[in-house]
């Protein structure tokens, strides 16, 4: 079990700042919390783009036109569609959580 | 009785009981464990227990034969109902564990400071999760009905009976810990039939490369073409682009908005765990997910080949249909075909007297009819259930392998009735009782409320199973383009736009909600009200499964836009949304350790 627990006050935001005090090396700052956020919001960004190309686009906008193309003995759009695109909504989720753990070590507010 | 029938006997009450004394281990006393778990269910542990919630009857029996009937469309499902979990684990999980309360609704009430938002949020989950449970109860009882012999109706009460032990006792912690167990057998009783069929079929014992890798497909489609079918890859047969386009929306973003599946992310110890769980409970599902679109390729060539090589030997005239008994060029029967057409699942008819039976396009019965054959050239009718059915025989395993299918079958059902019905309960006991009309409720009184509510909602659900009403299966769909439009637009605002405020979640939610409903049943009146024809055939092209997409939008839109139109919300709610925003905090702290 981890150690750490700010006092959980939900509905305020004082557990986000007293998590930045923590041993007293990073000030919690508005503008913290807001290069947080960003590096959040652009790392979804680029995840949920790969999410829509190997599904939406791949598997079913361009179903029509790769369908002559092959992976292994099948039409790419079909393998995308029934195969390809779930093999890499696996991955892109614990490749968030992998690079989340690793914003959340940088910034402080890890658990 | 047989010997597939004394081992469905026996490995069903081994798994039940395992199921009761895992639900009797994990009983709980406070409202925390009833609800969350305790908040103490690790990352990988919480993964199985949402595979096993979110993977249903149909998941296990219906879709791979729905995918062999649809070919390519057949992405519909297996995108739809995997790609909502990137939507959670991404959008929502994190930040709602990081709240920390017990339900959906817990999080608009308090982000939307409205108890008006808290009753909208409380309704969508009841009608969401009623929809989808009857359908479970009744899959309960029809795997009961078919494996054990046993009339559905008492199928449905040993179901009940079971899921009312452990789910009163232990609330999410006996749900969550049986879960696991029923994520375990299920996923055997899955995999070991697929791996032999393509053993038998390809000689590679990984579905996913032989479908990928083995020249099964080439043949099937070549097969396809000269019975007069489109090729099976050939993509939107049965559905334009646009409708698949719409239905994969509004399947993914409502698995993302499914208040059941949204709980269990309450559950784990921590934020960082949350996220995680997302990504096992994905691997597990994908684990039958990839494996389903092989089982369908496989058993569609299957049946095509045997019937083209098989003759018939001889007809035995029977009340509701004739069996056709064939047998394999070598003289030796094709005894699942026989078997298989006393359950009413397979039909025959030898139109052309040619003493072969003809797959080919079209209906080849009178609507199930048997004795009713059209007078179009195809000979053959096969429920799609049949394909992960009639697998075990096909391939010829043993007995208690297709014992093992029918322990699955109701594994699946009973994890996600389960979490179903607490998710409907606590809506009822937790959000409507304590939240809105009795915060003074004690702890005790609480517990009292959750475990009744928890009863009432198995009785209510078992009597739909038991007396179904007749679009039930016919309107699963709303539950996900219901979800689709109210619960994930508001929950995702709550948490990405600390502009969203309670006019515009409240005006976003009854948008959404109310145009998908409407539409859904205009496009269903024929099965709904009895109307002749549906009053309204598509919305610009989208069906009713994917008109969810479009209330979505609207939802999405008018929260925006009526936001923006009315007085920011408070500062102490702007401090919220910070606070879900940052993983550390969200440990309880609890005595020594």
């Amino acid at each position: 079990m981890t150690k750490l627990a700010t006092p959980p006050k939900k509905s305020s935001g004082k557990d986000a700042q007293g998590g930045g005090r923590r041993g007293g090396r990073q000030e919690w700052s508005p503008e913290k919390a807001n290069a947080y956020w960003k590096r959040n919001l652009r790392l979804i960004g680029v995840l949920l783009t790969i999410w829509f190309v190997v599904s939406y686009l791949l598997g079913l906008i361009l179903a029509n036109a790769l369908y002559g193309v092959r992976i292994g003995q099948l039409p790419m759009s079909f393998w995308f569609a029934q195969q390809g695109a779930i093999f890499v909504f696996v991955i892109l989720i614990f490749v968030y959580c992998w690079l989340m753990d690793r914003i959340d070590k940088e910034f402080d507010v890890h658990e | 009785m047989s010997d597939v029938q004394l081992w469905t006997y026996i490995v069903v009450a081994i798994t039940f009981a395992f199921y009761i004394w895992i639900g009797y281990t994990n009983r709980v006393r406070d409202t925390k464990g009833f609800y969350v778990a305790g908040q103490g269910v690790p990352a990988v542990a919480n993964g199985a227990a949402t595979a096993a919630d979110w993977m249903s009857a149909a998941s296990f029996i219906s879709m791979a034969g729905l995918i062999s009937t649809m070919g390519f469309d057949g992405a519909i499902y297996l995108l739809g109902w995997t790609g909502g979990y990137v939507l959670l684990a991404l959008l929502l999980a994190p930040y709602l564990r990081k709240f920390g309360k017990y339900t959906v609704p817990d999080f608009v009430g308090d982000r939307y400071y409205s108890q008006t938002a808290r009753l909208i949020a409380a309704i969508a989950t009841i009608v969401v999760s009623l929809t989808y449970v009857a359908g479970q109860m009744r899959g309960v009882g029809i795997v009961f009905s078919r494996f054990v012999g046993l009339p559905i109706e008492w199928g449905v009460v040993v179901g009940m009976a079971i899921v009312a032990f452990f789910a009163m006792l232990g609330g999410m912690k006996g749900i969550t810990w049986t879960q696991v167990a029923q994520y375990a057998v299920l996923i055997v009783a899955y995999l070991i039939p697929a791996v032999a069929i393509g053993v038998v079929l390809t000689g590679n014992p990984i579905p996913q490369l032989s479908f990928t890798f083995s020249d099964i497909v080439p043949r099937l489609n070549a097969v396809q073409i000269d019975l007069g079918f489109k090729e099976y890859t050939q993509p939107f047969q049965g559905k334009t682009q646009l409708d698949v386009l719409a239905i994969t929306i509004a399947l993914m973003v409502g698995t993302a908005g499914l208040p059941h599946v949204i709980t269990r992310f309450y559950t784990t110890p921590t934020v960082r765990a949350a996220r995680y769980s997302a990504g096992w409970a994905l691997l597990f599902i994908a684990l039958l997910y990839t494996t389903a679109p092989a089982i369908a390729a496989f058993a569609r060539y299957n049946l095509i080949d045997t019937l083209q090589n098989a003759t018939v030997a001889n007809v035995i005239e029977g009340e509701k249909q004739n069996i056709y008994e064939l047998v394999y060029p070598d003289g030796t029967p094709v005894t699942w075909a026989t078997s298989w057409q006393r359950t009413g699942l397979l039909a025959f008819y030898d139109k052309n007297g040619d003493g072969k039976i003809e797959l080919r396009p079209g209906a080849a019965f009178q609507g199930r009819n048997f004795k009713a054959p059209t007078d179009g050239p195809n000979e053959v009718f096969f429920d799609n259930d049949i394909i992960v059915l009639a697998n075990p025989e096909i391939a010829q395993l043993a007995p208690i392998v297709i014992a093992l299918v029918a322990a699955g079958g109701l594994a699946a059902a009973l994890s996600t009735a389960s979490g179903l019905l607490l998710a409907m309960s606590s809506a009822v006991s937790h959000d409507i009782y304590y939240r809105i009309l009795r915060p003074t409720a004690t702890e005790r009184q609480r517990m009292i409320a959750g475990r009744t509510m928890i009863l009432i909602a198995i009785l209510f659900a078992g009597y739909f199973g038991i007396n179904p009403p007749g679009f039930v299966s016919q309107v699963v769909a709303m539950a996900f383009g219901l979800a689709a439009a109210s619960n994930f637009p508001a929950i995702l605002l709550g948490i990405f736009d600390k502009r969203a405020n309670t006019a515009g979640a409240i005006w976003g939610m009854s948008v959404g909600l109310v145009f998908t409903l409407v539409m859904i049943l205009m496009m269903k009146s024929n099965v709904i009200f009895g109307t002749p024809a549906p009053l309204l055939n598509d919305f610009m092209g989208i069906s009713a499964e994917g008109i969810g997409a479009i209330g979505m939008i609207l939802n999405f839109v008018v929260a925006f836009v009526v936001s923006r139109m009315t007085a920011p919300p408070p500062q102490e709610i702007q401090e919220l949304v910070e606070s879900v925003r940052i993983p550390r905090g969200a440990q309880v702290v609890e005595g020594a350790h």
